[in-house]
């Protein structure tokens, strides 16, 4: 699925990154590197900065200092449909007049001009991501008419449709059942022994070392990096895991 | 069967049926994205904004449509910059800005002995007025608006649906809301002369929420807004013919009464759908 553009890249460089939100400062100088084919997991306590270095490079969040790149660019001089983002909140009118395989659709959109039609291949790129995320039973349903994990799905399967070079994924396993949590760790780990570099936030610690070839500790700045298991034995891991929210299976 | 055709023996009642057509669609397609997006006060708040346009080019002597036109895209734009400049919510920067456009209108207006009662047409509509060129303007700015909106769909459908996710999958998204104003902007002053400043927002907002109360899909909910708003603006210019009445209010009450009529149909059909409480206890 990831295609090699800027081969000799890291599919994402970020140096001395701060991010200011008037006087609070989200981000104090981190450090990120992710290379191809990698699964980054991103854990920290609640207001730490997780959501925030997502935003930032995926391009919705200026850096008050610091540079981001993906694939050797900054974010907004992308390529449509470079990154594929599920945030953590869909704060989307489920009213909206669509149904599953629309919202799915819609992530071909950023990679069709003006008056151009659909291809083949962009019709086959929404039915496989319907497919991998099992939605088909439910595609032409109304999205209001969705469970909690199936709505999740949904806008994962966006995401995939978009064939893009960086996936992100803001806790994308929070308030889903335990089937879709599985469906979602297959669907990843797929998509990176395909060569697509993953970014994804997290509180579940304890699922780390299944989902992640390497695991950041944030609290605005970099307290730890290192394979899941060198960072769950550090003392980094001890200090968050008295603020981090464990979470249970809600549904 | 010559009593129906009678109103299209006049050139005129012929021009205003062509712009009535014109009218009904453009406004009811571009309403669709004002319902969705939430954003009915607009409507109402670009119409009010070209009145100053209006009054200037009235004192210079210089064409209507022009002034209105420059008024009301100046005014589309800044609504646009103040919102996401000056982080005002979007409704309060429509409310500031249209308003204030308005009172410059209101005031240039009460300055001038010329005033006459010619801007009543723009305050209340008079497509029974509308000149050959006018119909010739209308449909070039209609054709304008469609091929605009043919060519956005899909970013427009993206970023009203989801602005966030749209712009970090690379959808410009500020260059989309901000064409979508301007296109707003020129559907608008399309209408002026149909159904006027004062009415031409129910235009934009009524046949696209009808519409909404029968369907969940966004492409069948753009197509049956169109029927209404064309049903409304041609059935509305014929019953006001027949009925010596204004057009544009005609035009609106109709639009009105099909929007009460789907919102009546939606609720019982949600009703009958739900589920049976007694038969469960």
């Amino acid at each position: 699925m990831a295609r090699s553009v800027a081969a000799h890249e890291p599919a994402v460089l970020v140096r001395g990154l701060h991010v200011r939100y008037d006087r609070v400062e989200a981000l104090q100088g981190v450090d990120v590197q992710l290379a191809r084919g990698t699964a980054l997991g991103v854990v920290g306590p609640n207001g730490s900065g997780k959501s925030t270095l997502l935003k930032a490079i995926a391009g919705l969040v200026q850096p008050s200092a610091g540079t981001v790149r993906v694939q050797g660019r900054a974010p907004r001089e992308l390529p449509s449909g470079t990154i594929g983002y599920v945030p953590q909140v869909e704060d989307v009118d489920w009213q909206f007049p669509v149904s599953v395989r629309d919202v799915v659709t819609m992530g071909r959109y950023p990679r069709i001009r003006a008056f151009q039609r659909f291809s083949a291949h962009d019709h086959r790129a929404v039915a496989r991501a319907i497919d991998a995320l099992d939605l088909g039973a439910v595609a032409d349903r109304h999205i209001s008419e969705l469970s909690g994990g199936q709505q999740q799905r949904a806008f994962v399967a966006r995401a995939i449709a978009q064939e893009p070079l960086l996936l992100l994924l803001d806790e994308p396993t929070t308030g889903v059942d335990a089937a879709t949590e599985d469906a979602l760790l297959r669907l990843v780990r797929g998509l990176v022994a395909d060569g697509l570099p993953v970014l994804m936030t997290t509180h579940d610690l304890d699922r780390a070392p299944e989902w992640f070839d390497r695991l950041i500790v944030v609290d605005r700045k970099i307290l730890a990096d290192g394979t899941p298991s060198e960072v769950l034995e550090s003392g980094a891991y001890a200090t968050i895991r008295e603020h981090t929210h464990v979470h249970g299976h809600r549904r | 069967m010559s009593d129906l055709l009678a109103p299209f023996q006049y050139d005129f009642m012929q021009r205003a049926f062509v712009v009535a057509v014109v009218v009904g669609a453009l406004c009811s397609a571009m309403g669709t994205y004002v319902v969705l997006r939430k954003l009915s006060f607009i409507g109402d708040g670009l119409a009010h904004a070209s009145f100053a346009g209006i009054a200037i080019a009235y004192l210079r002597g210089a064409n209507f449509y022009a002034g209105a036109a420059i008024a009301t895209i100046v005014t589309a734009l800044g609504i646009g910059f103040v919102h996401r400049r000056g982080r005002v919510s979007l409704d309060t920067s429509i409310g500031v800005l249209f308003t204030a456009a308005f009172a410059l209108g209101v005031f240039l207006m009460s300055r001038s002995p010329r005033a006459t009662v010619d801007l009543q047409s723009f305050l209340f509509g008079s497509i029974l007025g509308v000149s050959p060129g006018d119909v010739a303007t209308v449909a070039g700015l209609g054709a304008a608006v469609a091929l605009v909106v043919a060519a956005l769909w899909r970013p427009l459908l993206y970023t009203s649906f989801d602005p966030v996710v749209a712009q970090a999958a690379g959808v410009r998204v500020g260059a989309v809301d901000y064409t979508l104003l301007v296109v707003l902007a020129v559907t608008i002053i399309v209408s002026l002369q149909a159904v006027g400043i004062v009415l031409v927002a129910a235009l934009l907002v009524t046949p696209a929420a009808a519409a909404s109360q029968l369907t969940k899909r966004f492409v069948p909910m753009m197509a049956t807004s169109c029927a209404f708003g064309v049903f409304s603006t041609v059935g509305g210019l014929y019953a006001s013919y027949e009925l010596h009445a204004s057009s544009g209010a005609t035009i609106v009450l109709l639009a009105t009464l099909v929007f009460f009529l789907c919102l009546a149909y939606g609720s019982v059909r949600r009703i009958g759908r739900r589920p049976n409480a007694t038969g469960s206890a």
